[in-house]
């Protein structure tokens, strides 16, 4: 594994001052990597995003142990918009695009950490040149696009404060298999072109393991199981419960009835 | 008979749309705020006669030049508007409307208790060095102060609109009111330009309140401005700065027309219950209003 561009180290949440939801969770993005945080609804995949971002305080929660870097720098208990300053763009699950701004205009409220309005020019056609389609709408009111469209504007407005690291959330969420493939070959061209450091998190486990270089699985607000992509996927329960494969590979058939009666082997 | 008539509708429709476009600017303090910040300002014709009264005292003193008291008036209302943001709303961010509307209900009964707490109820004059020579367009005559208000509605409604559509900070503002925590992550100070939209209210409200203060007189009556922006925003839309300035018009025009032909029958009044009933109606067919942002459902 290379330079650890995102550090988070052993990090609680609480929500409300009384909620406990990550429960000592630590996990590394290595520079120019993708890296995948598998798990269930409510495991806390997105809670762990939202306190890289800093978006947490906004929803009363707070890390209250552990720490959370961005290259040496601790970034825990930073405002939101300060953390962006340093780097860290999120993508919101549910594309979250602004839907009475155009799509233009999303681009120029997410390159607002720009000092320059030239940069911010050059963000727009930098953007518009790995999705034409943006370019085609970009007079158009956002909320109107498709769903395809606002994941593509969602992540081209993550890239307009032109970011280090970036943390996707469930961009595949709602999206036709063909649209997650286009969109995931060009978070994959962006990886490799602007040296960007991707934190994935994913429910489609297959497309995730696919992209990652290395991935962590998460339950009930901990990490049960880590390693590179390729171990991960050849790992039987991943593949039992997160793949829906059987042990010989083909897909799993409903008729069998005893799939359920098999535990899972870490503890949750 | 049908000359007279003509012209007598004619300049019922000037005057209705040069006062309506003085509401509009007024209107525009509530729209901004509305827009930026999701907050419903009751109090804003208690602002306007804030300025009023500002502008009013500073103009009282000896040799002090009118511009003098303008300037005054602007930098109260902006420090006021942003000392109200950051002590009274701020602590109720994320607290249902219900509590950020009684705030400001409970603010405007305070300043409208202030003046005869401490300068006396009486009315105070102001009068802008613009002569009394009437404005003459046809058959209509405008007062001097109602062109000056006409033009400073235009020049600043005209300015907001540049800044919102135009400008980056606009563009952010609108971001921030579209979606304040996606607005978070992209690196945008939210509370710092909810701030700014409270200054912006600021500065339109000592507008307002020089305007109206030297056509009406400066006391607490002034405050009763604030009952027209009401109407003015349901009909555009709340958070529409076209809204604001259409609305502003039709409210003018429908008060102005109401008042000329039926007040002689009813003996008055129909000035403040005309854009009431027209409110009304709206809501029931077009609650978003004409220009209001509708939520957007995608199917």
């Amino acid at each position: 594994m290379g330079f650890s561009m995102l550090t988070i180290n052993n990090i609680e949440v609480v929500y409300d001052k009384v909620i406990l939801v990550l429960k000592g969770v630590s996990l590394n993005v290595a520079k120019g990597t993708i890296t995948t945080l598998l798990g269930a609804n409510g495991a806390g995949k997105t809670t762990t995003l939202k306190a890289i971002s800093g978006v947490l305080r906004t929803e009363r929660g707070e890390v209250t142990k552990g720490s959370i870097q961005l290259g040496d720098r601790r970034i825990d208990g930073m405002r939101p918009f300060d953390v962006t300053y340093l780097g860290i763009a999120q993508v919101f699950e549910g594309r979250r695009v602004f839907e009475h701004l155009t799509t233009e205009e999303n681009l120029i409220a997410g390159g607002h950490v720009l000092r320059e309005k030239g940069t911010v020019r050059e963000g727009i056609e930098r953007v518009y040149a790995y999705f034409p389609r943006l370019k085609e709408r970009r007079n158009q009111q956002s909320g109107y696009l498709s769903g395809g469209e606002q994941q593509m504007l969602a992540i081209g407005r993550a890239l307009m404060s032109r970011p280090t690291v970036m943390l996707l959330d469930e961009p595949s969420l709602g999206l036709a298999p063909m649209l997650v493939e286009e969109i995931f070959g060009i978070v994959h061209k962006l990886v490799a072109d602007e040296k960007l450091s991707v934190l994935l998190v994913e429910q489609n486990a297959a497309m995730a393991l696919e992209v990652a270089e290395h991935g962590y699985v998460m339950e009930n607000g901990r990490i049960v199981l880590e390693g590179s992509a390729a171990s991960l996927r050849e790992n039987s329960d991943i593949r039992e419960f997160y793949l829906g494969l059987n042990e010989v590979g083909s897909r799993k058939s409903y008729r069998d009835v005893k799939h359920y009666k098999r535990r899972k082997r870490w503890l949750s | 008979m049908m000359i007279d008539e003509l012209s007598f509708a004619f300049s019922l429709v000037v005057s209705g749309l040069s006062i309506g476009l003085m509401y509009s600017l007024i209107a525009l303090g509530f729209v901004l705020v509305y827009k930026a910040t999701d907050a419903i300002n009751f109090a804003q014709g208690e602002f306007v006669m804030l300025a009023g009264f500002v502008a009013a005292g500073v103009a009282a003193v000896e040799g002090m030049p009118i511009l003098a008291a303008i300037i005054a008036a602007v930098a109260v209302m902006v420090l006021f508007s942003f000392a109200l943001e950051r002590v009274v709303l701020r602590p109720l961010l994320g607290r249902p409307i219900v509590a950020v509307i009684m705030a400001t209900i409970g603010l405007g009964a305070i300043l409208r208790g202030l003046p005869p707490l401490t300068v006396g109820g009486q009315t105070q004059s102001l009068s802008l060095p613009i002569g009394d020579e009437p404005f003459v367009i046809g058959p209509a005559v405008l007062p001097p102060i109602q062109v000056v208000g006409v033009i400073v509605s235009l020049l600043f409604l005209g300015a907001f609109t540049w800044f919102f559509l135009k400008s980056r900070m606009g563009v952010a503002m609108r971001a921030v009111a579209d979606n304040q925590q996606v607005a978070m992550a992209m690196g945008i100070n939210v509370q710092r330009y909810f701030a700014l939209a409270w200054a912006m209210a600021g500065i339109v409200s000592a507008l307002g309140g020089v305007i109206w203060g030297s056509m009406l007189g400066v006391d607490t009556h002034l405050a009763l401005v604030g009952l027209k922006v009401f109407p003015v925003v349901i009909l555009g839309g709340l958070d529409s700065i076209v809204g604001a300035v259409i609305g502003g018009l039709i409210v003018g025009v429908v008060e102005s027309i109401a008042a000329g032909y039926l007040d002689p029958f009813v003996g008055g009044g129909t000035k403040d219950f005309a854009p009431y009933v027209l409110m009304i109606v709206m809501l029931m067919f077009k609650p978003y209003g004409l220009f209001g942002q509708r939520r957007i459902e995608r199917v």
